[in-house]
């Protein structure tokens, strides 16, 4: 929807080439770009002004290194200052020496408070602790219906009784003391920030459960009106920390950088999905490349850590540049990704992916006829499936429920991805050198530096992908 | 190239192998290098973001002009023919018990305005100067309206004030509201009715939490008091407890009422709701669904299937209203966009304009997409959803 500040920065960016040193009317032009995405990401306009301004700062009379061009540089600034106004202090929850430990939740109406507290239920409990959940919103029909039937699929205790919300909370920490649970979660229900009555009754529940940690569940499509909320809230409960909901949607999420600059507490935690267990403690790196508009890269970076065995996925990536990739080790690759995630979603990952692959569709089910395919190729045939003739072929086809041009089609296309690697390969071969003889071995180091500029433009920005707008795509693709 | 049918999908396989394999190497070597550079991250700088005391209009603003336009619904025989003016649409009398004039101004009013107090200031510098623009530009994006939006709003003016005509802040104000109205032009803002298609079909769609079930809710109550019979169906089968929540609403309404097992199939829940009205020969059905992220697109291909099987039913599908939380901010438009392009959405439903939030996106919404903004949502009550009047709604955040 918006371009990136990666691309807004492109035009700038290359009149500023070759210039040693930014001016201030360079920086000027930079700076308009960087409040313009800050806007468009929702950030609270205050908030920009400082932030705009203390960028301005440290970019005038930067040096232009070496190792990046200006537009890098100036986006390393930017990130580094989103990063630290977003961290900070992390929240480290600390459990109450007599027991149970109080969270309350509170927020406007629609903010997913009844989510967010099963999921941070939830989140206890993988911490060993056993949560009791307290429904307070009386409000919205059936709010604690939502609550029990959430609170049955994660097997957490639920207590509500109709009538007041002051009441029900004050019983259901007794409740909770009873039963001898150590963490107790309070779900209040939405109300607006200038609403005076509704906001003495959170006040009233606050002061009855006197709660260890006050949550703020901000919703992160919130606007510029997610300051004026967050402050009204923090003046009447005291925040400790902010969760931030619906981050799993396209919303740039601009209102977490605000309302963490407003009443300055950090953002605990934030809900990636509408499954139970899609929440997680808060990354404030992942969130300014997010604000940025700069892909989710070390989300796809952390999986791929957990997932690939480091040394087969460099050999796996070297084989391929230099030809030798064979449908074995196509197989054990393919393994590997299933284990990150369904493939469509790790591909909307990757940032400067052109929209056709992205929006291309990576069915399940062609992923598992396809692997039923090579399964029913003998080792030989995997390694060379030019011997794959005619009896072979059926033979593969019986063996995996497909037609004979399913095989063919296979083959062909894994061909046609072979000469395709070889070619991005060869690039990266020295060109010269090795003269014009066989597409000799390309030295592991180079093959390997060349992937990783590749996918990272030229380091050393955590969590950018590199920042000339064209990043994390082999030149065919461009 | 990349046709869904025929796409290579060995070759992307490929890429995906080679990039994840290149993003865990990068990895490496970052952080080997991190070690050398490392920032010393300055503690979060807590910028005071004075407390401003944003909404609209000033608590003694003046009652405004349209005295009675505002209780939403329809007869149940309105003319077709009629159907592009707003009485086809809007049925004039609120209920005698009910507080009949719920207004944006009103009800916004009950905060201190955001722009009031920053046109207050305009005012005082006597001249426009670059100060002027500054704040002007801040006042339209506190409001949601966007930066696109407001330079196209500001930058005519800036013109003008060079060109002399716009010569004092209160003509830069003034040409600033003609220019806002000017965006909202659409005029038929009417839910449309018709007696002659039984069973009308609205479907309310939206992202999670903006009050699609609140909504139609106070919709079912609007239509029922006027005599209209309704039946809502519950095609949210995702969320805990939604299909009770407006069960609820049906019942203090005396609406009929059609649920699905939960996690069941919206699509057939709402065919099935439009069926049983058809049988019964009951006027409108209101069809709920789950709220879903614009960009999940399997929810939103569900979605398109809502529309589509809802379209095969005994029914007419005449509004298809989008439900966007006033306090959204520059995603609503993307939202807009993907529902509307699953969907065909018919108007906008603001919810929660009571809050602090002025639901400036509605603008860019409108303006950039066409789709008219048909009610705003002013507070919890039955009877807080009215007809979106642009004037008013301009002049709440002007006063």
């Amino acid at each position: 929807m918006f371009d990136s500040l990666g691309d807004r920065l492109q035009g700038i960016v290359k009149r500023l080439k070759g210039k040693g040193r930014l001016t201030e009317a360079d920086v000027d032009e930079v700076m308009s770009e960087i409040r313009t995405a800050l806007l468009e990401a929702d950030v609270n306009v205050g908030v920009v002004r400082d932030v705009v301004a203390r960028i301005r700062e440290q970019a005038i009379g930067a040096t232009v290194s070496e190792a990046l061009d200006p537009s890098q540089q100036i986006i390393k600034i930017v990130n580094a200052e989103l990063v630290a106004m977003l961290g900070g202090e992390t929240l480290k929850i600390t459990y109450a020496s007599q027991p149970p430990t109080v969270v309350l939740m509170a927020g406007l109406q629609g903010s997913g408070k009844t989510t967010s507290a099963a999921k941070l239920a939830r989140w206890f409990k993988s911490q060993g602790r056993q949560p009791i959940l307290i429904g307070a919103d009386l409000q919205r029909p059936a709010a604690v219906e939502q609550l029990r039937t959430l609170g049955n699929q994660i097997s957490v205790p639920v207590f509500s009784e109709p009538g007041d919300p002051v009441a029900t909370a004050r019983r259901g920490l007794e409740e909770a003391k009873r039963l001898g649970k150590d963490v107790v979660i309070v779900d209040t229900a939405g109300r607006l920030a200038i609403d005076e009555e509704m906001m003495r009754q959170v006040a009233d529940i606050s002061t009855t459960v006197k709660p260890n940690y006050t949550f703020l569940v901000v919703d992160a499509m919130t606007g510029q009106d997610a300051v004026s909320v967050a402050d009204a809230f923090h003046q009447r409960l005291s925040i400790d920390g902010v969760i931030l909901s619906k981050l799993d949607g396209d919303a740039r999420g601009g209102a977490a950088l605000s309302v963490k600059t407003v009443i300055g507490r950090p953002i605990a935690f934030a809900a990636t999905g509408e499954k139970i267990d899609a929440f997680e403690q808060f990354h404030p790196d992942r969130m300014a490349g997010r604000i940025l508009g700069m892909g989710d890269m070390l989300t796809l970076i952390e999986q791929a850590e957990k997932v690939f065995e480091q040394d087969k996925a460099e050999e796996a990536a070297q084989r391929m540049l230099e030809g030798q990739f064979t449908l074995e080790d196509f197989l054990e690759q393919l393994q590997q990704l299933k284990k990150m995630g369904p493939l469509s979603g790790i591909m909307g990952m990757l940032p400067g992916m052109p929209k056709e692959m992205k929006n291309a569709q990576i069915g399940d089910d062609q992923v598992k006829v396809t692997e039923a395919i090579i399964r029913s190729m003998t080792l030989e045939e995997r390694r060379d499936p030019s011997i794959i003739n005619g009896s072979r072929r059926s033979r593969i086809a019986k063996g995996s429920g497909t037609e004979v041009a399913d095989i063919n089609r296979l083959v062909k296309q894994f061909t046609e991805m072979q000469k395709m690697m070889k070619k991005m390969g060869g690039l990266a071969k020295p060109q010269g050198k090795g003269g014009k003889g066989k597409p000799g071995k390309i030295n592991k180091r180079q093959a390997m530096q060349q992937l990783g500029d590749m996918f990272g433009g030229q380091g050393g920005i955590p969590g950018l992908p590199g920042a000339d707008g064209s990043p994390g795509l082999p030149p065919f693709f461009k | 190239m990349f046709e869904s049918s025929t796409i290579n999908i060995v070759l992307l396989i490929g890429v995906l192998v080679l990039a994840t394999g290149g993003i865990v190497v990068l990895r490496n070597r970052r952080s080997k290098a991190a070690a050398a550079g490392s920032a010393g991250a300055a503690a979060a700088t807590e910028s005071a973001m004075g407390a401003t005391g944003s909404a609209w209009a000033g608590p003694d603003s003046e009652t405004l002009e349209p005295a009675k336009s505002d209780e939403l619904g329809a007869g149940p025989s309105a003319e077709p023919g009629e159907a592009k003016s707003d009485d086809s649409v809007v049925g004039d009398e609120a209920e005698p018990a009910e507080p009949a004039e719920v207004t944006v101004k009103e009800r916004a009013g009950r905060t201190r305005s955001l722009f009031a107090s920053a046109f207050q200031s305009i005012r005082g510098r006597g001249s426009i100067d670059a100060g002027t623009w500054e704040e002007l530009e801040e006042t339209l994006l506190r409001a949601d309206i966007g930066i696109g939006l407001t330079t196209r709003l500001l930058d005519p003016l800036r013109a003008a004030a060079k060109a002399g005509t716009i010569r004092t802040p209160d003509d830069a104000i003034n040409a600033l509201r003609e220019a806002m109205t000017a965006q909202l032009t659409t005029t038929d803002r009417g839910l449309h009715l018709d007696a002659g298609k039984k069973p009308n079909v609205w479907l309310f769609v939206g992202v999670n939490g903006v009050g699609k079930t609140t909504t139609i809710g106070k919709i079912g109550t609007a239509q029922t008091a006027l005599g209209t019979t309704v039946l809502m169906a519950a095609g949210d089968t995702f969320r805990a407890a939604a299909a009770e929540q407006l069960l609820v609403w049906a019942e203090r309404c005396g609406a009929a009422y059609v649920r699905g097992a939960e996690g069941g199939d919206p699509a057939s829940v709402i065919f099935d709701g439009i069926q049983s009205a058809s049988a019964k020969g009951i006027d409108l059905v209101l069809g709920d669904t789950a709220g879903r992220l614009q960009n999940k697109s399997n929810l939103m291909e569900e979605l398109k299937k809502v529309r589509r099987v809802a379209d095969k039913a005994e029914g007419t599908v005449n509004e298809v209203l989008l439900v966007i939380d006033a306090t959204t901010g520059q995603n609503g438009l993307s939202q807009a966009r993907e529902f509307a392009a699953a969907t065909d959405v018919t108007g906008v439903v603001l919810t929660k304009l009571d809050g602090s939030a002025k639901g400036g996106i509605v603008f860019a919404i409108e303006t950039d997409l066409g789709i008219p903004v048909k009610l705003v949502g002013l507070g919890e009550g039955a009877h807080d959803l009215v007809v979106f009047d642009p004037a008013e709604y301009v002049s709440a955040l002007f006063e």
